[in-house]
């Protein structure tokens, strides 16, 4: 699970090739440094990258936490872990403003801390507690958050589809700039909806992008066995631009999701944008025979060579902008943060009972 | 008293327009509130219930939409959420089968999942009644489905007065409405007041008053059931008839003190009576009012077939004055 360590790798087959280096300085680099293009980086790239590698990693160790969390049985319900597709979460949610919206999937805990929320708060919810962000009635399925536009995550596969798009028919009535972001996965393109309000957005002109998280699998099914045709081709049939990009490469997400939101701010309408990503784990945590439907060597393959907090820690070493020794520092940190989430989720209150009826209707 | 009997209303608008009024008085009223549908500007819809409010509003604010059901629904839900006011316009009540999992799964839940962060002050207008020859996708009366779902509310004006009074209580409501006219009600001819009423959700209008059956009515059956009322007057049955007009919330309060008072009903909605809207209420009543009552409560709604083409068959899948009439005279020994 961790991207430097073998932390959280209780259940993994195969352990990531990567050592943990010695923790020799605890500081982060100052930006003495070139970005990809071999351009000297600015103090906010720099920032910008280094805020990017903590949300992913936030998100990882969060996942971890949850993991823990499932298989000592001290969480209800099922978990999704997000654990593999940080870099789509972090990349896209890092172009957009506190005030624009994004709604969410069942597998969503990603894009709410990308997003902003905090971690406490979403341990609260995921173990029902009062303290949560929707009092325990949500859970983790359906984490929302007004305060940081989270219209909430949603546990029907292109549910939010219309919500998305609904945010961004107001964003665009109200005039203030702001944009929407639909995530889904790649099983939302089975649901008739997604093309409804792509075709809505296009024609209205609306400020929201489409975000298809391709992790290759339906639950448990390979996409291949349920999507005919080319992907990206629906989009432009309804004069959706429509592109794909690599989901493990957070850089590289940013950067057109910097383009998308321009453009959907700009009032040049609608987009949508496939990353490519993997799901480390199951679909959820309970599935751990996975061999019937993908291999052990392809799941190995994504986690050793295509892991996006491996490959943005390589770079960000490369470029200087941090060392090893300092990610580390970093992951002992964000664990602990994580820990003391999860304590106090853990001491958090349940509702009382009589809550019940509460919040029904407003 | 009934509402009416106590206000001297001289103007008389049909239910269309009634609820046209209504719309265009909120709308005044609020930048916010828009209408979301399928022919809702320029053709008014085709029973021209919205002619004339893509003129003083503009296309920004009466907008048509593609045939996408469950996506412009869905529209409806997320802007409502982020600060507007959608009225959406689903064309024939069948149609709602397409906006399901947006009314039922998002819409009616996202309040409840969000801790009650999130709301959603939308309003969807649709249509329910059969008789109008169009068969069995374009007749149903699908309001009890809604009124099953927490979260929804569910409104069933019968008269021009209650449509506008009730349309605009909908529109300012901050949840998610559905909000169901009766298509060969939109003639209708009645008393409305000018300008600003509104009528409150959960409280039931006693349409006539009477001591010995009570016939709750809703939508399209409550003339149905003033109808048995005069009839059952000629043989000496003074029927009281009760509207509840929201399905949900009930009035519940109002159903049991009329049937204490009366000691018999009968319950007739144009919905299906299985696993119905008058199960309920007959329900209610039963709960509420068992020690008051003199034979068992009496329901009747659609009959439990599509809704065929054919005339004579359409008929008779719906109660009539008559069969009203004959019902009640039997419930009250008198057949």
């Amino acid at each position: 699970m961790s991207p430097l360590t073998d932390k959280g790798k209780k259940r993994e087959a195969k352990k990531p090739d990567v050592k943990r280096p010695e923790a020799k300085t605890v500081e982060m680099k100052k930006p003495e440094t070139k970005n990809s293009n071999g351009m000297k980086a600015s103090k906010p790239e720099v920032e910008r990258s280094l805020r990017m590698y903590r949300r992913m990693l936030m998100i990882r160790l969060f996942e971890e936490q949850v993991n823990e969390l499932y298989t000592r049985a001290l969480m209800p319900g099922l978990a999704h872990l997000y654990v593999g597709e940080e870099a789509v979460a972090v990349g896209i949610c890092e172009a957009l403003r506190d005030d624009d919206y994004i709604t969410s999937t069942h597998r969503g805990h990603g894009h709410c801390v990308a997003k902003g929320a905090a971690p406490n708060r979403m341990f609260a919810e995921l173990l029902g507690k009062e303290a949560g962000y929707c009092k325990g009635k949500g859970g983790s399925m359906h984490i929302a958050d007004p305060a940081t536009g989270n219209l909430g995550a949603n546990a029907i596969v292109a549910g939010s589809a219309g919500i998305a798009t609904g945010a961004a028919f107001s964003a665009k009535h109200k005039g203030k700039g702001q944009v929407a972001v639909c995530f889904f996965g790649e099983g939302a393109l089975g649901q008739g909806v997604v093309y409804e309000v792509m075709n809505l957005a296009a024609l209205w002109k609306l400020p929201v992008i489409y975000v298809c998280e391709n992790n290759m699998y339906n639950e448990y099914t390979h996409f291949l066995e349920t999507t005919a045709g080319d992907i990206l081709s629906r989009g432009p049939a309804f004069g959706v631009p429509s592109e794909s990009v690599d989901g493990q490469d957070v850089t590289a997400v940013y950067q057109v999701a910097s383009r998308l939101v321009k453009r959907a701010r700009d009032g040049e309408g609608p987009s949508f944008l496939m990353c490519n990503t993997y799901r480390y784990t199951g679909h959820h945590v309970g599935d751990i025979s996975r061999e019937y439907y993908r291999s052990k060597q392809e799941e190995h393959h994504w986690k050793t060579d295509r892991d996006p907090l491996k490959l943005f820690a390589e770079k960000l070493i490369a470029q200087k902008l941090t060392d090893a020794p300092s990610l580390v520092k970093l992951e002992d940190e964000v664990r602990a943060e994580m820990k003391a989430a999860v304590d106090f989720a853990i001491a958090a209150p349940y509702p009382n009972a009589d809550k019940v009826e509460q919040d029904v209707y407003a | 008293m009934p509402e009416l009997a106590e206000r001297a209303i001289e103007r008389e608008l049909t239910f269309a327009q009634a609820v046209r009024e209504a719309l265009a008085e909120e709308m005044r009223r609020d930048p916010t509130v828009c209408i979301i549908g399928e022919d809702v500007a320029e053709a008014g819809t085709p029973f021209k219930v919205l002619s004339g409010l893509v003129e003083e509003f503009g296309k920004e604010r009466v907008i048509d939409t593609p045939i996408s059901e469950a996506g412009f629904t869905g529209v409806g839900v997320g802007a409502a959420m982020t600060g507007m006011r959608p009225v959406v316009d689903i064309m024939f009540g069948d149609f709602l089968t397409l906006t399901m999992d947006q009314m039922v799964n998002q819409a009616a839940k996202v309040h409840y999942m969000s801790g009650g962060k999130w709301k959603v002050p939308m309003v969807l207008r649709t249509t329910l009644g059969a008789t109008r020859r169009s068969a069995a996708q374009h007749s149903q009366s699908l309001h009890a489905w809604f009124s099953h779902v927490p979260g929804l509310k569910v409104v069933l004006p019968s008269t021009p007065y209650d449509a506008k009074g009730l349309l605009k209580t909908a529109i300012r409501d901050d949840n998610p409405v559905v909000f169901f006219e009766d298509k060969m009600m939109y003639k209708t001819k009645g008393p409305v007041p000018e300008g600003e009423y509104t009528i409150p959700f959960g409280v039931a209008d006693i349409k006539r008053e009477g001591t010995d059956i009570t016939i709750v009515g809703t939508s399209s059956m409550v003339q149905v059931a003033l109808g048995a009322a005069a009839l059952l007057d000629e043989i000496g049955i003074s029927a009281e008839v009760i509207d509840p007009r929201t399905t949900w919330p009930l009035d519940e309060a109002t159903l049991i003190a009329s049937v204490k008072k009366t000691s018999r009903a009968i319950v007739v909605d144009e919905g299906y009576g299985r696993y119905g809207v008058t199960a309920e209420i007959a329900s209610v009543i039963a709960e509420g009012a068992f020690f008051n009552l003199e034979a068992p409560v009496k329901r009747m709604g659609a009959m439990h077939v599509p809704i065929p083409f054919s005339p004579p068959l359409e008929d008779v899948t719906v109660p009539t004055e008559q069969t009203v009439f004959e019902a009640a005279r039997k419930l009250c020994g008198k057949a």
